[in-house]
């Protein structure tokens, strides 16, 4: 509680200094950067995630000072930050994600499966037939038409009661909420969870266990639910001038974006692939 | 629009033969409505299950514990309510949909602001000065949990105190008299995606409510707490074992199929049941001869239905419960493995009401899946359901299992749905009803709303890209989107009704003038003769009318009748671009439905209050 409070002040103070001068000169620039304080790998308030180290790129590429506005990414994330003009650019969202204005994508990855060591070989596909008697975890949401690729393709399949949900929000006084799927692959109590990619990548690893990661296949189940995501950098509607200069930051920084996904060990695939 | 008022009476005449007894007994207190109207028209065929004397006052939301929602204060006519005027105002200061009832006690008028739930104490022997506020305090964080709008459907008085929740999951206690707060209980956390909307009951010494948050895949439950400390005395959820649904010995559900062991787990895929929803965020009732106490659950979660195979209890249900220690009397499921969104959080109005020649003791809920049922309050049987505007989900109630006879064609899923009606946010969603003793009739606000389903399109959470069903919600058969309706219980058919351009968000209040009372989005605070459905006077006020009507007497003996303007909730928040874009209840579509809402209301807190001119009544 106390934590959050802390964070959720923030907007406001932010919003009222940096709020006098729609572009101030360069030496004074300021990237207002919103994101959730609380969300490895993408973004903490420590700014130990591969969204924070790419914002601070960015903001030096632009010779802008970062600041943060900190919010849980969650249901009404982009309506209270971005949307409110609390800040000027999101370092995560779907390229395809139309109530944000998306730069060019910096990066595109799958749902994998994360699979137990003794799972051999490691699932890979939707059809495996092993994925009927598997314990499999997925990220749930909630009851409003929402969910994730995994849990609807699991469900046209009929695999539902082998599958454990984990809610994608969690307790947030915990650290990382989303990470609890993995945790309890590393305990032994699913042998498969099927997650995004980015957030596979950085915490499997983590865990004691050898775990292993496969993308899924295939690539898009049916025309609904596609697996892979190209990712950019989203900014409010409307401001085409920050996206132009935030696409040529992109395209100049592109080798050092890479380098830094790899260290958080990112699983990419080529832009373009099988859309 | 069909006025078919002549039969409807002569029926309730016939029926008051066989049922004069119980009438006599339940005729209302001295002093009371007791006009020309009342010898013309004798009710008493059907009355409310709970005496409630005419004090002039309202104390809870739905004014009784029947949930009636009905005035025996009878100096506005429908002969002189053409006549009503403005008598005073007070801006809230908040903006967001206002969808509380003022509360009125000892004089006092009590408002609860949507966030941040800001409560207010106006003098009404000081035509509406402000006596104290009160600010709870609630965390700005719970904004970002509230699904449909940071809307608060009010308070309650009870011995000297106001009881209401926030949206940061406390429920608070506050000295009516001087605003001085006693207690404050934390129950839930906004970490957790809980928040609460709803407003409590208290029912002998206890304060009940429950939690919203299904959207975020919570747990449902209802709660007591000690009205004098504050103290949890019970918690009852809505799906898991027996033991934390507090089933026990005394279950005794109406259908033989409810009646095996922990349904609450064993409808669920393995302990999917606890993201399983069931909030409890609508309208509790109580009967205190049978001491039971009513309330709804909301809709399952998670999204989509093939995640969850099963009935998915007691999701969509109804609980009877004793309110002492919240043990369950009986339970039924409205809606088995919810696939529309259809929650089961309505009123529940407890009657007496003659039926195949004897009177039996029902509850009557119009239920956001479409249809009206009257249920044996006893003993949880389904006597009859109807329904009450197009409905494409379902054929009909089959009233030997229960159950709904559902109609294939509108599944959704895994597979696109056209014209499914009503829309997600039913034919009629929270905003209550009333009913009139005098007239026998139940006064409906609802909607009129269609939806197809189809597709799924990229959004993200916490980092993650995920999918969603695309909803759109449009207007149902005859373009309009809501309806004020006269609905005849003994007759199961509405008796006339109003089409409105808007769903009728707002609630009804009825009074032993024979006029009922009800506002719209488009911001018109409206009079209708309670008879026939004749408007009678409007008054247009600043912002639209999502919240509820209440009638008292002032401290001068005169009848007032006071309403929040304030348009929002989730019919308003969605076009008025304050709850837009990334959240999926607007990608559900209401907004599509609700476009040219912006033409006719802006945002806005106003409380506006009415009356004759002095000296002027009957």
């Amino acid at each position: 509680m106390n934590r959050r409070a802390r964070w959720i002040l923030l907007p406001a103070l932010i919003a009222t200094a940096a709020g006098a001068a729609q572009r101030p000169p360069a030496e004074s620039r300021v990237l207002r950067v919103c994101a959730d304080p609380n969300n490895l790998p993408f973004s903490n308030e420590k700014q130990e995630g591969f969204e924070n180290r790419l914002a601070a790129l960015v903001a030096r590429d632009l010779k802008a000072r970062l600041e943060y506005v900190w919010w849980a990414q969650r249901r009404g994330f982009i309506r209270n930050t971005l949307a409110a003009g609390a800040c000027d650019v999101v370092f995560g969202v779907p390229s395809r994600f139309d109530r944000v204005l998306p730069t060019a994508p910096y990066l595109r990855s799958s749902y994998v499966f994360v699979s137990a060591g003794t799972i051999a070989p490691a699932i890979t596909s939707l059809d495996d037939p092993r994925l009927r008697t598997l314990r499999i975890g997925v990220h749930l949401i909630g009851d409003d038409y929402t969910n994730t690729p995994p849990a609807h393709a699991l469900a046209r399949r009929g695999i539902v009661r082998n599958v454990a949900g984990y809610t994608i929000y969690g307790d947030y006084r915990e650290p990382n909420p989303p990470a609890r799927i993995i945790e309890a692959l590393g305990r032994g109590e699913i042998d498969v969870a099927i997650v995004w990619g980015p957030f596979a990548g950085y915490f499997a690893p983590r865990e004691r266990t050898r775990l292993r990661i496969t993308p899924v296949s295939p690539a898009s189940d049916g025309p609904a639910i596609p697996f892979q995501f190209d990712i950019s950098l989203g900014v409010r509607l409307g401001n085409d001038s920050l996206r132009s200069e935030l696409d040529a930051v992109l395209a100049r920084r592109k080798s050092e974006i890479h380098a830094i996904l790899a260290e958080y060990g990112v699983p990419m695939i080529a832009a373009g692939a099988q859309r | 629009m069909v006025d078919s008022i002549p039969r409807s009476i002569s029926r309730l005449v016939t029926a008051l033969a066989l049922a004069l007894i119980p009438a006599c007994e339940r005729e209302a207190a001295p002093g009371t409505a007791a006009g020309p109207e009342r010898a013309r028209a004798p009710a008493g065929a059907i009355q409310p299950a709970v005496a409630t004397p005419e004090d002039g006052e309202w104390r809870m939301p739905a004014r009784d514990y029947a949930s009636t929602r009905y005035s025996g204060l009878d100096q506005i006519t429908a002969g002189n309510v053409s006549r009503l005027q403005l008598a005073w105002t007070f801006s809230t200061g908040v903006l967001r949909g206002h969808e509380a009832a003022p509360i009125v006690a000892n004089n006092t008028m009590y408002i609860v602001t949507p966030h941040p739930n800001i409560l207010y104490a106006l003098d009404l022997e000081r035509g509406g000065a402000l006596k104290w506020k009160y600010e709870p305090g609630t965390a700005r964080a719970a904004k970002g949990v509230a699904c449909c709008d940071v809307v608060n459907r009010g308070a309650a008085y009870a011995d000297g105190r106001i009881f209401y929740n926030t949206l940061d999951v406390h429920t608070v206690a506050v000295d009516a008299e001087t605003g001085e707060e006693l207690w404050k209980t934390k129950l839930g956390d906004i970490n957790r995606g809980e928040s609460m909307t709803m407003a409590p009951l208290v029912v002998k010494g206890k304060v009940l409510v429950g939690n919203s948050g299904g959207e975020f895949g919570v747990r449902g439950w209802i709660t007591a707490l000690e009205a004098e400390t504050g103290e949890i005395a019970w918690r009852g959820y809505s799906t898991g074992p027996d033991s934390i649904v507090l089933i026990g010995d005394d279950f005794r559900p109406f259908y033989e199929a409810d009646r095996a062991k922990d349904l609450g787990v064993t409808t669920w895929t393995p302990d999917q049941w606890k993201l399983g929803g069931g909030a409890v965020w609508g309208w509790i009732s109580y009967d205190p001869e049978l001491d039971l106490i009513y309330h709804g659950t909301s809709n399952p979660g998670v999204w989509n239905p093939a995640l969850r195979p099963g009935d998915n209890k007691w999701a969509s249900s109804i609980f009877a419960r004793d309110p002492d220690d919240g043990s369950v009397r009986w339970a039924y499921q409205l809606v088995p493995h919810d696939m529309h969104d259809y929650d089961g959080i309505n009123e529940s109005i407890l009657l007496d009401m003659p039926i195949d020649g004897r009177t039996r003791e029902v509850l009557v809920r119009p239920e956001r899946n479409g249809f009206v049922y009257v249920m044996d309050r006893a003993t949880g049987e389904v006597i009859s359901a109807d329904t009450f505007g197009h409905v494409t989900w379902a054929d009909s109630i089959d009233l030997r299992t229960g159950r709904p006879v559902l109609r294939p064609e509108a599944a959704t899923g895994n597979r696109a749905a056209k014209n499914v009606c009503p829309a997600a946010p039913g034919m009629k969603d929270w905003q209550p009803s009333s009913f009139s003793p005098r007239t026998g009739l139940l006064y409906l606000p609802h909607n009129n709303l269609c939806m197809d389903y189809e597709g799924v399109e990229a959004n993200f959470i916490a980092g993650t890209p995920y999918v969603g069903a695309e909803v759109t919600m449009f207007a149902g058969p005859g373009g309009h989107r809501g309806v004020l309706a006269a609905w005849d219980p003994i007759a199961r058919r509405k008796v006339w009704e109003i089409e409105e351009r808007f769903p009728v968000w707002s609630g009804t209040v009825v009074t032993a003038g024979d006029v009922v009372f009800y506002g719209t989005m488009d911001r018109w605070f409206k009079a209708v003769n309670a008879r026939t459905g004749e408007p009678l006077w409007q008054f247009q006020v600043g912002s639209g009318i999502i919240g509820q009507p209440v009638t008292y007497r002032g401290p001068d003996g005169r009848q007032y009748v006071a309403i929040l303007s304030g348009v929002g909730g989730w019919a308003g928040a969605a076009a008025l671009g304050i709850m837009p874009e990334e959240d999926p209840t607007t990608a559900l579509g209401f907004a599509n439905a609700m476009k040219d809402l912006p033409d006719y209301t802006a945002e806005g807190g106003m409380l506006y209050v009415f009356a004759l001119p002095a000296g002027d009544s009957r």
